[in-house]
């Protein structure tokens, strides 16, 4: 077994025959035979029938991968139109007595030259796509066809570069996935992998002993197995069949509303740990964030997150979710969660100790900092604010009292903020007992069944021993979540849960029939919590 | 002749598409127009040339417009750049 490494453009796994993508070169005789008048008429019709190619491109782009991808077609089609590559080649035509496909061979690596000399890694990449419209135009020249160079069995795809144009001509049914030599992750025919869902790997320094061997290309740890070992082949195997599977789901899911067979519907929201996995909250066609753990920009850091730097992640956040909730969750520092500038104390009992909340009301200059970071990213999209570790009504109204100093400082400042829902986590045993009057206070409860279970149940998860005794079921933990909806809803607030519980697929009718508002799970189980959803139906009597 | 600046807010500036973009948007004037950054500058209807200006994000442009119709030119130029850079 021989492995490389490269650059992944897409997490999936590809499993089959490695095949060497061989362009055709065509040969491009300098000296013509014929006068230049008729090279020129020449390069004109090709010129013609390559824009005509361009355009069926776009069309069959525009169906398979959508406007923004087939763009490029179009982009080709303005640089075959363009002033100063038309002149250089006829100037080569007229001066040197070439070939037409001479002088657009040389006029292409000419202009990709200057691309590719270029700072900026977006315009270093368009020189792919004018070396890509000058083979077109010299392949029409020669008489070249592109041909047969993906075989008759599907293979993995292995080629120096591929461009755009070649990228989208492949036939998908025998494409398990590519790997080239060059390109950049910022380049057209990455971004078509993306869309067409490829595995790819770029940067992959690779031989031409490796045609026709069997190999598994995996997206997820950039890297490339060559004769994989028997066991590494049938795990690969695994993963890949699961990933269909979640695909499958995921194609069959996707834009369906949560809703069970008797009509009764139930939000689906994404937790997330930083903003990058927005993209993933998106694709598992989440309705909202739940729960956004806003910690990241403080435990990634060697010192407190400036205001503007929280606002940026904020409202990148809030901008993408376009209109859909988010709701973030302030800081949760301490117990596990350690950063070192804070200069927190050492603790006998971290988890009954100096945490969340409590860290909040007593360094207020921290908690403005944030506060204020997302009263400003409201203007930017549907923004919730949600308070950690609440026990008392106290520390909601002071909470509050710290956020409308906020609001009223950002006002006087002219700055712009949304409507913000405010809501608290209830996570304490206390907080469930006195939730009727934390409901007067709020717009919304989260359930973080973690915290509840550990303080409710008196049991550390992260000792093992204790796993015996603990039972995520435990009828105390079910009683004390029913009792928090009903208090909530009594109040006309909305009840979510966004620990683990609330993924479980057991517990989902349970959810249902209590009445519980919203289920905010980690993104991969968003679809398959939708599929336990659409299966229930609460008329019958189940449990 | 007229001529104004205009500061670039598109995060990846002046790339293929609005490049080509602008190129159109160009050709539909008889004035010629020149956009220049940094000393360099380029015939706004040459694509290629215009992209090798590598205009980014936060870059000023000056746009020098000259010609029969450069009233309309210079207005259409710089609501194009508004709308798409």
């Amino acid at each position: 077994m021989k492995v490389a490494t490269g650059k992944s453009i897409l997490k999936g796994i590809a499993i089959g025959p490695l095949r060497i993508y061989r362009k055709k070169a065509a040969e491009a005789r300098r000296a013509s035979v014929l006068s230049p008048a008729e090279e020129l008429a020449r390069f004109e019709s090709a010129r013609r029938e390559a824009q005509e190619q361009l355009g069926a491109l776009y069309d069959k782009a525009l169906d398979e991968v959508g406007e923004d991808n087939a763009a490029i077609f179009e982009i080709h089609q303005m640089m075959l139109d363009d002033e100063d590559y038309v002149d250089a080649v006829k100037s080569i035509i007229e001066t040197q007595g070439a070939t037409a496909e001479y002088a657009v061979s040389t006029t292409g690596e000419n202009f990709a030259a200057a691309f590719a000399a270029m700072e900026d890694s977006y315009m270093q990449a368009r020189s792919a796509d004018v070396k890509d419209i000058s083979r077109r135009v010299v392949n029409i020249l020669t008489g070249s066809e592109q041909g047969d160079v993906q075989g008759e069995e599907p293979a993995i795809l292995v080629a120096d570069d591929l461009t755009p144009s070649e990228t989208v001509q492949l036939d998908k049914s025998k494409l398990l996935g590519f790997i080239t030599r060059h390109g950049s992750s910022n380049s057209h025919t990455a971004i078509l992998a993306r869309t067409m869902n490829i595995p790819a790997l770029i940067g992959v320094d690779f031989d031409e002993s490796w045609d026709g061997r069997l190999a598994v290309l995996d997206g997820y740890n950039h890297c490339v197995y060559i004769d994989p070992a028997p066991e590494l082949l049938s795990a690969m195997e695994a993963k890949h069949r699961s990933d269909l599977e979640q695909e499958a789901l995921l194609q069959g899911l996707k834009k369906k509303p949560n809703v069970t067979l008797d009509g009764t519907e139930i939000q689906v929201y994404a937790n997330i740990g930083s903003a990058g996995d927005v993209g993933l909250v998106l694709q598992n066609d989440a309705q909202g964030i739940g729960l956004f753990r806003s910690e990241f920009l403080y435990l990634d850091g060697s010192d407190y997150p400036t205001e503007d730097q929280q606002f940026a992640v904020y409202k990148r956040v809030a901008e993408t979710m376009a209109g859909k909730k988010v709701v973030i969750r302030t800081l949760d520092i301490g117990a596990d969660k350690q950063a070192d500038y804070f200069g927190l104390d050492h603790e006998e009992n971290p988890a009954l100790g100096y945490r969340a909340i409590r860290i909040c009301l007593t360094r207020r200059d921290i908690f403005k900092q944030q506060l204020r970071a997302i009263l400003r990213a409201s203007a930017f999209g549907s923004v919730s604010i949600m308070f950690p570790m609440i026990i008392s009504v106290r520390e909601v109204r002071d909470a509050k009292e710290i956020l409308e100093e906020c609001r009223r400082e950002l006002k006087a400042q002219g700055a712009a903020m949304g409507e913000v829902e405010i809501g608290i986590m209830i996570e304490t045993p206390a907080a469930v007992m006195i939730a009727d009057e934390l409901a007067e206070e709020v717009d919304f409860f989260s359930l973080g069944t973690n915290d509840l279970s550990q303080y409710t149940l008196a049991i550390d998860r992260q000792n093992p021993k204790l796993d015996t005794f603990y039972d995520p079921h435990h009828p105390a933990i079910l009683r004390m979540i029913r009792m928090t909806v009903e208090a909530g809803h009594r109040h006309g607030c909305w009840v979510g849960i966004c620990g683990e519980l609330g993924a479980d697929p057991a517990l989902t009718e349970t959810f249902l029939r209590m009445g519980v508002d919203e289920l905010s799970v980690s993104p991969s189980a968003i679809l398959p919590l939708r599929k336990r959803i659409r299966s229930l139906d609460l008329t019958k009597s189940g449990e | 002749m007229k001529q104004f600046t205009y500061t670039i807010t598109d995060p990846v500036g002046i790339h293929a598409r609005p490049a080509g973009l602008l190129v159109k948007a160009a050709k539909a004037f008889s004035s010629a127009i020149t956009i220049e950054r940094n000393g360099k500058s380029a015939a706004a209807t040459k694509l290629m040339a215009l992209m090798s200006l590598g205009v980014k994000a936060g870059d000023t442009i000056t746009v020098t417009v000259e010609g029969t119709d450069e009233e309309a030119a210079a207005a259409g130029m710089e609501k194009f750049l508004q709308e798409n850079l």
